[in-house]
């Protein structure tokens, strides 16, 4: 996952797109995981945090985690 | 402890006009349904599951009966079996009161089954047989004639009867609403009504004590049912002055709304819809100024189904799946679809979850489990994350779902009715697949 160079995110969840002008909201975990990804901290390296902080399944992690890259896809957030 | 989790997601915000109006956004969650908790409903019954609140089935009944009561001195309601023919909720009505209005000869037999002696059954419909007319009037049962070839079938079944059956003429009219419902009983403007009664009072055979109309259904304007009572109202009087025949009551039909959100509608039905006690000014004013004679007032008899059945139902469902559509919608796929909400042609059905939630919701499409592109619960509803397993409940559902839902790639599930005590009883068991197949025949070459 590689966010585009000019996005901007916020820590409350809000991105911006200024090449678009279109505006995003996060929910908290995916505010965390794009800024996690802005540091350059790579995916295994996330899951594997969350998974140790969060109530979840790992199979669950990874649906939500492919079904997250389909909506950066879909709104052109990802290089 | 491990934090909570939630679905990483991403919501695009969108500028659009500020709307003062409707409800609060987001879903509340709704964890029991007249006390007994969801969860334990899912636990003993399985999902998907109907539940029926007697409670609240007892409450618009009495409330009807409130609203048109302290109107008009006798009013009669008639259960229109149609809507909701499940044992248990017609028996309930008749305990409170109701007569039974039925449509078909099945119905009348079920009206029978419940305990409603003949004369307090109202036979409705515009295709009922010449045994339907044979066994209606054998139990006493007030036919509503709809059409000319009916009216003549009734003659030739009452000639030689002891008894006179009892009638009521069905009478279409303008009441002020379009599109005019034209296509239930005999027109009154251009006079076909007029010759009808004509031949009833004359042929002797047959007692006129009615007359009913039904404009339409989900009639918004109160309006329209003061112009049709004071209609009906005039013929009543009419058939007094030229007939010398007293109608004994004036049927005004049914078709009061509940408060579900048709489609496309742009304010939530909780905010628009008339209360019953609108319709009962109405209608009770346009009678009491008709011009009756003291102590000749007729009784009001109404046929109210929807606005006394939607409310006590509830439909459970579980989340089978998730998915994103190929253009980015999320897409929820429930264990129920149009095969049991087939009222989710017409209604945005006001769906909860029943446990709590961030605040966080998406716009998803909700699809039900048949394999069939029609099965669309709701095109776009704002729902928080919802995971496989998670429940729902989908409200007022008590109308037309349980008498129109369909036997289609899955099997019809339990119904349940809450009694006032908390008790929850089986109603309807859950259909099996030897349930289904119990009727069917094999040819003998396809046997082996």
């Amino acid at each position: 996952m590689k966010l585009k160079k000019n996005i901007a995110t916020s820590e409350s969840g809000f991105i911006f797109n200024p090449a678009t002008g279109d505006s995003f909201s996060a929910n908290p975990l995916a505010a965390d995981i794009l800024a996690r990804v802005k540091d350059g901290q790579d995916a295994a390296a996330i899951k594997a945090d969350i998974l140790e902080h969060y109530d979840v399944a790992p199979g669950q992690l990874e649906k939500d985690w492919d079904d997250l890259l389909a909506q950066l896809r879909e709104f052109n957030l990802l290089d | 402890m491990k934090q909570p989790y939630e679905r990483p997601t991403i919501r695009k915000l969108t500028a659009g006009a500020l709307n003062k109006f409707g409800p609060r956004a987001g879903a509340r969650p709704v964890t029991a349904l007249d006390g007994v908790l969801v969860e334990e409903l899912v636990a003993r019954f399985g999902s998907p599951l109907f539940v029926l609140s007697e409670r609240q089935l007892r409450r618009s009944y009495q409330a009807a009966m409130r609203a048109f009561g302290t109107r008009y001195p006798q009013v009669q309601l008639a259960w229109s079996y149609k809507t909701n023919y499940l044992n248990a909720v017609c028996r309930t009505f008749h305990q409170e009161g109701a007569w039974a209005e039925v449509v078909s000869g099945m119905e009348l037999e079920k009206a029978l089954l419940n305990g409603v002696p003949g004369p307090h059954i109202l036979f409705n419909g515009p295709g009922k047989r010449r045994s339907d007319l044979e066994r209606a009037c054998a139990v006493g049962a007030v036919i509503h004639l709809d059409n000319a070839d009916e009216l003549h079938l009734l003659l030739d079944v009452a000639a030689g009867r002891a008894v006179r059956p009892r009638v009521a003429l069905r009478v279409n009219l303008d009441a002020g609403i379009v599109p005019q419902w034209d296509r239930f009983g005999f027109n009154l403007e251009n006079g076909e009504a007029w010759q009808a009664l004509g031949r009833i009072v004359a042929s002797g055979k047959l007692e006129l004590v009615g007359l009913h109309c039904h404009i339409g259904t989900y009639v918004l304007q109160a309006a329209a049912y003061g112009a049709a009572a004071a209609k009906l109202a005039a013929l009543a009087l009419r058939c007094q002055r030229e007939l010398h025949t007293t109608i004994q009551y004036l049927d005004l039909g049914g078709g009061f709304p509940s408060t579900n959100t048709l489609k496309g509608a742009y304010l939530p039905a909780t905010d628009t819809v008339p209360s019953l006690d609108e319709y009962a000014e109405a209608i009770a004013g346009a009678l009491l100024g008709a011009g009756f004679g003291s102590g000749e007032l007729p009784v009001l008899v109404l046929e109210a189904g929807r606005a006394l059945v939607d409310d006590a139902g509830s439909l459970i469902g579980t989340v089978l799946a998730n998915k994103r559509l190929a253009d980015g919608r999320r897409a929820t796929i429930l264990d129920f679809g149009v095969n049991l909400l087939f009222t989710s042609f017409w209604y945005d059905h006001h769906i909860s979850p029943t446990r709590e939630f961030s605040n966080q919701t998406e716009p998803t499409v909700l699809y039900g489990p048949l394999c069939m592109n029609i099965d669309m619960l709701r095109e776009s509803i704002a729902l928080p994350l919802l995971a496989p397993g998670d429940t729902v409940v989908v409200h007022k559902v008590g109308a037309y779902n349980m008498s129109q839902w369909q036997q289609f790639i899955n099997l019809r599930p339990n119904v349940v009715m809450l009694d006032q005590a908390g008790q929850v009883h089986l109603i309807r068991a859950a259909e099996t697949l030897a349930y289904l197949q119990q009727l069917e025949q094999v040819p003998p070459h396809l046997r082996a």
